[in-house]
């Protein structure tokens, strides 16, 4: 693991010079369903974009090295650790964050399952988890409980929310099988 | 007996008002001290608010409940909510008392202009210490209206009763005047001139059902604000030149490569070196080019070599307790043991670092911070600033875990100076690393128990000294004719000067390596006496029929049956009283033999709380408890050389994870005859035990060093 660490500092200053990424860029992508074009350093990392340029504070700082998890963002339905991301990667892509999960104010059921089995304490991690979650659905509507274990394995929660956070995973894949997830 | 010291250990700096609980009582009678007060008053003790009101809190109801003009009822406290639930739970106690809709019920919490004073929330202490003065000033206001009711209707005051939120007459229901009609949204002008009757618990409606959080949806959605969370505008970002270890000092440094940077400004300001930009990546990126050398001094100190040096540094003997004979015990008993056991330091690891907002403009500051003490934050930021208290506002909003870590304000301070400096808003948000090296760890300690069991396996003799660890938990709780528990280290067990770091009070504090040692040492003993370790511990249990009880339960639950340990099964079991909560755990682990891996497959947790508020919100805590107490049992070990922390980020320091996580069963065990006692820490601190114990059921390997990592268990099976 800490060998991926350095692995993963060494790259993003290797892309940063090699690709000129500190240069600005227009960046076109589609976050939360609707159209974005901003000018901004491509090798500027996603999460910082999202937070202090575009307002998206769902998507949390909480070890900057991809460790954690809470940071983590859709790009293409898949998650990412957006503090590892750089922006220019988002371009022609669509990013979700939790903000976009519901819609027209009707919590996505597996956000509704969180909250019916109190499934978290603080909350800081409950952004990167959902969405780890709900990338697994695009890809699996039927994990196992081994699969959304291993979906999950990486997403640090320090309150110790997990055995209630499995729970909702598992009744809002219940939910969803029905009409399958959006 | 000798009395026992009240020594806070949550916060250091500030000592804890003088209560006792019925237990602590009766002991101090049987010490044949001479208390001045009735009976009958220590009794109330347990929820008279004047017992724990410390001259700081205040006694007006208005301080804790505004009844508004539509109805509502906002709750006021200066606790904060970082994932316990006291959001949730203190509104319960409020609707229950002035008896008003749940529903109406708001909660501004850890807003230190609008809040009454509080001394922080730490020590399972929000639901036990602040419940009583919450209830106090809703049965004052509720007495009030009762008056100012029979007043406007004409009527005696007994012809009235209050329901939801109304004053109603007992002859003719349908008259009834609203609260709010009463008050109009004006203060609450009169007092009651006495304490108000409190609604006995077997009248509680509200308390005592499970009600889920009520902050789920802002935190689902993304909505909840915490710290970093908060935007101004013009704010800046700042990261703040760090030593490379504690004690390191700045030999040279060189910023103009930061200075030439666009939009960043560096700040020199006394010891403090930042760069300031508008984005946070903007100020990490300045940083770098700060080019600084520091003079590093050369020190030994790891951890594997910290225990000796503890062990060295170890003075000021006090005696905690003390009863009997020890050197007569001694030739009493037919077997002797005599084991060390040691903790080492561990990280608070919020999700969420230190983090503020401060906007000084003038003679006034307003800060946002993920603190566990704003009341405490508001002060240091006015003394930082020159500034007198009452201009400093302080706002905790959500905060993303704590567990003792956030009752330490450096980043607040650090905020404040900063925005003072330039001129505009500046957030701090402590990269992990920083987190880590400023962190105050639970302390590295040592326990060595002496004891010793007669003909008939009951513990004659007992000489527990502690080092380092905290008092906490610390006393003796099994029936015992001969013993002593004797606390080396300053006062506290905090020894600030001994240890290479900063260490400071980590959910559980004391406790966490008091009842591993200790609920390790009984199963020690009970092995070699052959006896079933939950009998042994029934039996010496003597006449505590509370902790016998919730024993039983996590034992009938988790269907226990009796065998001597080492029986190859996996089974723990381990018992605790964390200031008045008694707990009971059970587990079953698997050890894989090849990796040295420990799987725990099922954990079954008992607690007496006493009366219970929210059962929901108590479940939750517990297996919080669990759940985060596999890492301290199985990975968490700060890593370090001198003053330089090894572990900067999750890669190293392993917390947690899904696929650790156990089966978890709650049984909530009734006490509805005592007052609630705290739940958010008390059953963690049973974790090290119940795991350790459970190991040596499974593989005859007894670990008296945490955590058990599967290098360590793998050196043990190998015998290397």
């Amino acid at each position: 693991m800490h060998i991926m660490s350095i692995h993963i500092k060494s790259l993003n200053h290797l892309r940063r010079h090699i690709m000129g990424m500190d240069t600005k860029n227009v960046i076109s992508f589609i976050l939360n369903d609707k159209p974005v074009q901003m000018s901004v350093k491509g090798g500027r990392m996603l999460l910082w974009v999202l937070r202090t340029e575009l307002g998206l504070t769902g998507p949390k700082f909480g070890c900057g090295e991809g460790f954690c998890g809470a940071c983590t963002v859709l790009v293409n339905n898949e998650p990412v650790r957006s503090c590892q991301y750089p922006i220019k990667g988002v371009q022609g892509k669509t990013v979700l964050t939790i903000e976009g999960l519901a819609k027209n104010g009707k919590l996505h059921p597996l956000q509704q399952a969180f909250v019916d089995n109190d499934a978290l304490q603080c909350g800081f991690c409950t952004p990167g988890v959902i969405l780890t979650a709900y990338s697994l659905f695009l890809k699996n509507p039927k994990p196992s409980q081994t699969d959304v274990i291993q979906a999950l394995d990486d997403n640090l929660c320090r309150c110790g929310a997990h055995t209630r956070m499995l729970q909702a995973v598992h009744s809002a894949a219940g939910m969803m099988r029905g009409g399958g997830p959006r | 007996m000798k009395e026992k010291k009240n020594v806070d250990q949550d916060i250091v700096e500030m000592s804890a008002p003088f209560t006792l609980n019925r237990r602590e009582f009766l002991k101090l009678l049987s010490g044949g001290i001479i208390i001045s007060f009735s009976i009958e008053n220590i009794y109330a003790s347990e929820e008279a608010p004047q017992q724990v009101r410390s001259r700081h809190e205040p006694d007006d109801p208005n301080a804790y409940l505004i009844i508004g003009e539509d109805g509502t009822v906002t709750c006021l406290s200066g606790k904060i909510e970082m994932g316990q639930g006291v959001i949730t739970s203190l509104p319960q106690i409020l609707a229950e008392e002035l008896v008003v809709p749940l529903e109406s019920v708001k909660i501004v919490l850890g807003d230190t202009d609008l809040c009454p004073y509080d001394r922080g929330t730490f020590g399972s202490r929000s639901t036990k210490f602040y419940g009583p003065l919450l209830r106090a000033a809703a049965a004052e206001a509720r007495e009030v209206l009762i008056e100012l009711a029979a007043e406007q209707l004409g009527l005696p005051k007994d012809k009235l009763y209050v329901k939801e939120g109304f004053v109603v007459e007992k002859d003719n229901p349908k008259k009834k005047i609203s609260y709010a009609s009463l008050i109009k949204g004006k203060k609450i002008e009169r007092r009651l001139g006495k304490d108000a009757p409190l609604k006995p618990v077997s009248d509680f409606s509200v308390c005592g059902e499970p009600r889920y959080r009520t902050d789920s949806h802002e935190k689902v959605t993304g909505e909840a604000k915490f710290a970093g969370d908060i935007h101004l505008e013009g704010m800046l970002y700042a990261r703040i030149l760090r030593p490379p270890a504690h004690r390191a000092q700045l030999k040279s440094i060189d910023t103009s490569a930061a200075e030439k940077m666009a939009d960043v400004r560096v700040v020199r300001e006394g010891d403090l070196i930042a760069v300031l930009h508008p984005s946070p990546d903007g100020a990490a990126e300045a940083l770098e080019k700060i080019n600084a050398q520091f003079d590093i001094p050369k020190e030994d100190l790891d951890q594997t070599n910290i225990y000796t040096h503890l062990l060295n540094a170890a003075s000021n003997k006090e005696v905690i307790e003390e009863k009997g004979n020890l050197e007569e015990a001694k030739k009493l008993a037919s077997r002797l043991f005599d084991e060390t056991y040691l903790n080492c330091y561990v990280a608070h690891a919020p999700i969420e670092t230190h983090t503020a907002l401060a906007k000084v403009d003038g003679d006034s500051a307003m800060v946002w911070a993920s603190s566990q003490t704003p009341f405490r934050a508001k002060d240091e930021v006015a003394q930082a600033l020159g500034l007198p208290a009452e201009n400093v506002r302080v706002i905790s909003p959500f905060v993303g875990g704590g567990f003792g870590g956030k009752t330490r304000n450096g980043q607040v301070v650090e905020a404040a100076r900063l925005s003072k400096f330039v001129g505009k808003p500046v957030q701090v948000a402590w990269t992990r690393n920083e987190e880590f090296f400023f962190d105050n760890f639970r302390p590295a300690s040592i326990i060595k128990i002496k004891s010793g069991l007669d003909e008939s396996n009951r513990i004659i003799y007992w000489d527990y000294a502690n080092f380092f660890a905290g008092e906490r938990s610390s006393q003796m709780y099994y029936d015992t004719p001969h013993f002593q528990t004797v606390m080396y280290g300053v006062r506290g067990g905090r020894g600030s000067e001994t240890h290479p770091f900063g260490v400071g009070a980590w959910r559980g504090p004391g406790s966490n390596t008091n009842i591993y040692a200790r609920e390790s040492h009984i199963d020690v003993m009970a092995s070699k006496a052959g006896v079933d370790p939950l009998e042994f511990r029934l039996k010496n249990l003597g006449n505590d029929e509370r902790m016998q009880r919730v024993l039983k339960a996590a034992a009938e639950k988790f269907s226990w049956t009796s065998a001597k340990s080492p029986s190859g099964r996996g089974y723990g079991i381990a018992c605790l009283d964390y200031l008045g909560t008694y707990v009971a755990l059970c587990a079953a682990v698997d050890v894989d033999k090849t990796s040295g891996k420990i799987q725990a497959r099922r954990v079954v947790v008992a607690q007496d709380t006493g009366t219970i508020i929210n059962p929901q919100g108590i479940r939750i805590q517990i297996e919080g408890c669990v759940a985060m107490g596999l890492g301290y049992c199985f990975a968490e070990e700060i890593h370090f050389k001198g003053g330089k922390i090894l572990d900067t980020n999750f890669d190293t320091y392993q917390i947690s994870r899904f696929s650790w996580v156990p089966e978890i069963e709650v049984v909530l065990v009734d006490n509805p005859d005592l007052a609630p006692q705290g739940c958010g820490e008390p059953a963690i601190t049973g974790m090290g035990a119940v795991m350790a114990n459970a190991v040596h059921d499974a593989i005859g390997i007894r670990f008296f060093e945490l955590p058990m990592t599967p290098q360590r268990v793998k050196s043990a099976l190998t015998g290397a």
